[in-house]
């Protein structure tokens, strides 16, 4: 098993001080959290240390300024009109994928496939004419994408 | 100069056969058009429902307006549109020797009424200046898309290639990722087209106006939190030949009506 440490944009030398402790998810928009790569399909570990919560996550998920999941996927929620067709549907995905798959494709899907349409939800580097209003920062925090994680977790067939 | 309204498809008739729609992977370019709802298509068959046609026959009345210290109109040196714009728009963005580079519909105007009637530019984005795109754009409908993108068109070619598979913004999105990958899929309510532009100035439902396909072009960039670029930039110029070109062939349908 490899394991592959992402040292996530450490903007400021303050911040690479501060590399080895615990970041809270709500802390300055420059500074993620670390977190370990298994494989290039798994990212194990929570990236707060703690489970999320799966009734924000739905909330997440469907808000369209944050997780907007349904531009893309379906998901069992048929208070919400119109599902998108572009990436495969999330019912069941909790039976298909572990935990720390589904954190890998929130986080960052391009670990597992360079090419894939869907953005990362977790990353601030790399990135090409970023809008000011979002320079630095990732779509969700690290508490968000901790609650969508949990929230897919229910989704078991 | 008034527009001949017709009540029958023109662009239409052609493409109205084609009710399925398939991605570019099958082969022939699809207008957006085709990806449009039936109630949208109806819209932009019938002149007289399109309300496109309103700025396009604004376009019109501009045309055989005197503007400028030289106080000519279009007409006084290009004489009747419907003969010396047939095809115009076909044809466009096209190298253009004193840039050294590509322009595009709207920037030849400006340059015209610069140049020819001494008159002050347009606005990109301005009534005056979608009005009169508009109606000479009406002047090719039905005709194919050919750009020419040989000789000294091709670098700025290869840059608007280049523009399309570039990966932008905090959504990391491409043009193609949508308009070529997944062209015919649904992304939410809207179904994703191939992203032609054989049919703009476009009047768009969301806008309730008519706009200009570099207004899309900011549009789609600010979707996925990138930062756009200027109307009429180099950068759009070129991406609007390269899109051009990708639709070659489809006729062109401005003003369309799109969702």
């Amino acid at each position: 098993m490899k394991i592959e440490r992402y040292v996530l944009p450490l903007l400021g030398a303050v911040v690479l001080a501060a590399a080895g402790m615990s970041v809270p998810a709500n802390a300055a928009a420059e500074e993620l959290v670390k977190f370990s790569v298994v494989d290039g399909q798994s990212i194990p570990a929570s990236l707060t240390g703690k489970p999320g919560d799966p009734v924000k996550g739905r909330e997440v998920a469907i808000h369209r300024k944050k997780g907007n999941c349904l531009a893309c996927h379906t998901l069992p929620a048929p208070d919400q009109p119109y599902h998108g067709e572009v990436g495969p549907g999330l019912n069941g995905v909790a039976s298909r994928l572990s935990e720390g798959e589904i954190r890998l494709r929130i986080v960052n899907p391009k670990y597992a496939n360079p090419a894939t349409i869907m953005p990362a939800f977790y990353r601030t580097e790399g990135l090409h004419r970023v809008a000011k209003k979002f320079q630095g920062k990732p779509m969700l925090t690290a508490e968000e994408v901790e609650d969508v994680v949990a929230y897919l977790m229910t989704l078991k067939e | 100069m008034r527009i001949i309204r017709l009540t029958s498809v023109m662009a239409g008739a052609a493409v109205a056969a084609v009710f399925s729609v398939a991605t570019v992977a099958t082969g022939e370019p699809k207008s957006g058009y085709d990806f449009a709802e039936p109630e949208t298509r109806e819209m932009q068959d019938d002149d007289f429902s399109n309300p496109g046609m309103l700025i396009a026959d604004y376009g019109g009345e501009l045309w055989s307006t005197a503007d400028g210290e030289a106080n000519k109109s279009c007409a006084d040196c290009h004489g009747d549109a419907a003969e010396s714009m047939k095809g115009v728009k076909t044809r466009y963005p096209a190298y253009y020797q004193p840039w050294s580079k590509m322009i595009n519909l709207e920037l030849r105007i400006n340059e015209c009424r610069v140049n020819n009637q001494k008159a002050k530019a347009w606005k990109y984005e301005s009534k005056e200046m979608i009005g009169l795109a508009s109606y000479i754009g009406y002047q090719s409908r039905g005709m194919p898309m050919n750009v020419d993108i040989g000789g000294k068109a091709t670098p700025f070619f290869q840059k608007g290639k280049e523009f399309f598979y570039e990966r932008r913004g905090q959504m990391d999105l491409a043009c193609s990722n949508c308009h070529e990958d997944n062209a015919g899929n649904m992304i939410r309510a809207n179904l994703l087209s191939e992203g032609p532009s054989n049919g703009f100035p476009t009047y768009r439902l969301k806008w309730q106006g008519v706009g200009t396909l570099h207004r899309r072009f900011k549009g789609c960039n600010d979707n996925i939190r990138a930062t756009p670029y200027e109307r009429g930039s180099d950068e759009y110029v070129n991406l609007e030949l390269y899109l051009a070109w990708r639709g070659r062939g489809l006729t062109v349908e401005t003003p369309s009506v799109r969702n």
